[in-house]
């Protein structure tokens, strides 16, 4: 127990980086969810096909070796560009490869979430909308935006949780989140067990505290729905 | 009395659903304060027509003008005609305000925010002002006490009542019904018709798509009859009720009368 009291200065400043990645990642994935859920979904086979193109093949790959793939080719090509442009090197952090790997990753299956969701609001609302002379940007915010999130929002928060667990892998390649420095501690006081377990209760406090917050989020969306 | 004031011309409307023809050359004319009555069988085309007029769909071919005003359409290189102008139609469509079969109500809005949405965000009209208008035609057609209700919680009849106000919300130069108490269950229909004919009253323009020939025959000012896309009849109640020129109205009214 000692041991534990001691290192957990360290385990929670993880703690907080892991938070940091996940909102981080979170923010980026909704974006291109949205993104991407719309191209999907509208008229052009441009935009259509170029989701089409980024759901298979980031869902298609583990995120393990995409987030590798990235980070290490990142750099490569980060720096080729700095080169002929003149930069100076431009270090490629464990942070911001693993924040735009989960968000970028994410982004697909937030696509395909917010597709669905799109897909289940009431195709008469929306030509409501479009019949008192609402343009399509109104539409999309005033009516098919906020009909959609109930639907989207279960797949919504299971994504948020998968997401919240990936960011474990970051450790991987290097950032330093409670992962890492629960590994740093468990081989240095040969008490692994010990402090994967510390890890563990501490992502079920992140994911409890989501779990609440999805609720709230959920009640406030589904006024208006009839309880069966 | 005043010469009567164009509202809406068509012509020669076509509307195709791939190899199917559903619109085969329809052209009439409504004056203000004209209150038609469109009449046919399922599958007639009445539905179609009215959804020509504020370009939910786009007709194949034809030209429709909303007070004189044509509303552009072009070719597309796919053969596909569309509306030249977005902005135009969007401005078209607040002045023909729309009540559906299915209500079509805003689900996570309350009756309330349903009233006041178009007029807020299509015809910018100030917050106060709108919910002023909202609450007098909530009022008027008896949903007042519950303009905090959610759609989900009305009935059918309520549902309509309210998509009528927010229909009226917009002080639409004409009002187009489509079939608005074809989803109601039977008792529910006269408290809907009776807030239609007020409206007929008051000298409103109004196109109503419906079955209901109590209407048709007591409150509309002209009855259009269509069978398979064409215009079979079209005049005053009484002269089709009573001389209708064609076999097809004479079999169409033995088959709904009940």
């Amino acid at each position: 127990m000692p041991e534990v009291i001691a290192y957990l200065p360290l385990i929670l400043k993880g703690m907080l980086l892991t938070v940091e990645v996940a909102l981080l990642s979170l923010i980026i994935s909704v974006f291109l969810g949205m993104l991407g859920a719309v191209a999907k979904l509208s008229n052009s086979r441009i935009a259509g096909g170029l989701a089409g193109l980024y759901t298979t093949i980031i869902r298609g790959i583990p995120d393990l070796v995409l987030m590798t793939i990235l980070f290490f080719g990142g750099q490569i090509l980060v720096n080729n560009i700095g080169e002929k442009m003149g930069w100076e090197y431009i270090d490629v952090s464990p942070f911001m490869a693993g924040v735009l790997t989960i968000g970028f990753i994410f982004g697909a299956y937030m696509t395909e979430s917010f597709r669905g969701g799109i897909l289940a609001v009431s195709h008469g609302e929306i030509e409501a909308g479009y019949a008192f002379g609402m343009n399509p940007v109104q539409v999309f915010v005033r009516i098919t935006l906020p009909a959609m999130v109930r639907h989207a929002l279960p797949s919504f928060g299971n994504n948020w949780l998968v997401l919240t667990k990936t960011t474990a892998l970051i450790s991987v390649i290097g950032l330093q989140d409670m992962v890492y420095n629960a590994g740093l501690a468990g081989g240095s006081t040969r008490k692994p067990f010990t402090f994967f377990c510390v890890v563990a209760f501490l992502f079920l406090i992140i994911t409890g505290v989501s779990d609440f917050g999805l609720r709230r989020i959920n009640k406030r969306y589904s006024v208006g729905v009839r309880k069966a | 009395m005043t010469a009567p004031v164009e509202a809406l011309k068509v012509e020669s409307l076509y509307k195709n659903f791939g190899p199917i023809a559903v619109l085969k050359g329809i052209s009439f004319e409504a004056n203000e304060q004209d209150v038609i009555s469109i009449l046919g069988s399922s599958g007639s085309g009445k539905s179609t027509l009215l959804r020509c007029i504020n370009l939910l769909e786009t007709p194949t071919s034809g030209k429709v003008y909303v007070h004189g005003e044509l509303i552009n359409m072009r070719e597309m290189a796919s053969g596909e005609r569309r509306p030249v102008d977005r902005k135009q139609v969007e401005r078209i469509r607040s002045k023909l305000a729309m009540v559906f079969q299915q209500f079509n109500l805003w689900a996570h809005m309350t009756v309330m925010q349903n009233v006041i949405e178009a007029p807020t965000h299509v015809l910018k009209l100030p917050r106060q002002e709108a919910k002023e208008r909202a609450e007098r035609l909530l009022n008027r057609v008896g949903m007042y006490e519950h303009r905090n209700y959610y759609p989900a919680h009305l009935s059918g009849g309520q549902m309509q009542r309210t998509a009528i106000a927010r229909a009226l919300a917009m002080e639409p130069e004409m009002l187009l019904f489509d079939e608005p108490t074809s989803a109601l269950d039977p008792e529910l229909v006269g408290e809907v018709l009776k807030v239609m004919r007020s409206l007929a009253e008051e000298g409103r323009t109004m196109l109503v798509v419906t079955h209901e020939m109590g209407f048709a025959r007591d409150v509309s000012s002209r009855v259009i009859f269509l069978d398979e896309g064409l215009v079979v009849e079209d005049g005053s109640p009484d002269s089709v009720f009573d001389n209708p020129r064609s076999d097809r109205f004479r079999q169409f009214l033995t088959g709904t009368i009940k």
